[in-house]
């Protein structure tokens, strides 16, 4: 499924929204968990799953290609946990 | 680094500002957004949000795993799992985050 067949689902659902209007409900949706993980704050959808920041430590790190030493820096990457309600629905609970 | 946590209530709170709908509609299509990304993913199907993150199923064979408290062997049986991949505007927009402070 990809974003546009999410917006024709939701809009089929609901007719009286028009197309535009289902765009901007479901890219708020996306948009604000995007702001509030570079804010470095959580967002925990219950059941779903939670989106947070990780911190990563600076490494030295190795060109694979040619096994040169490369400074890696310290970064925050966005990390997600399955919830246990969709966890137990992927193994037919 | 804030450990404010975001919920469906600000998802719905953001909706209802931006887009102008009740706050009861807005509660109930955010839910909407997530039911459909569940449905999808427990029927196996990969959900693919661009600019966001693509949503993958994958299948994990048994194995032996072990307590590690008490040391003692449990099988664990074959699962699916459910990984995240988050998109470039995501990782870059969460790497600078943390220049701003």
């Amino acid at each position: 499924m990809i974003r546009s067949e999410l917006i024709q689902k939701i809009a089929d659902e609901n007719p009286h929204l028009t197309q535009r209007h289902v765009e901007r409900i479901v890219n708020t949706v996306f948009e604000e968990i995007i702001d509030a993980l570079a804010k470095g704050e959580r967002v925990e959808l219950r059941g779903f799953g939670a989106f947070s920041v990780k911190a990563r430590d600076a490494r030295i790190g190795r060109n694979p290609r040619t096994g040169e030493a490369v400074k890696v820096d310290d970064k925050k990457v966005p990390f997600f946990k399955t919830g246990k309600l969709l966890r137990d629905r992927l193994n037919g609970k | 680094m804030s450990d404010k946590t975001l919920t469906r209530m600000d998802l719905s709170e953001a909706v209802f500002r931006q887009v102008g709908l009740s706050r009861n509609e807005s509660a109930t299509l955010v839910e909407s957004v997530l039911q459909h990304m569940s449905d999808a993913l427990a029927t196996g199907e990969t959900v693919k949000i661009s600019s966001f993150g693509t949503f993958s199923v994958r299948s994990k064979s048994a194995r032996v795993g072990r307590n590690p408290k008490t040391g003692d062997e449990v099988p664990i049986s074959p699962r699916r799992v459910l990984t995240f991949r988050p998109s470039h505007l995501m990782k870059e927009r969460v790497a600078a985050g943390k220049k701003k402070r």
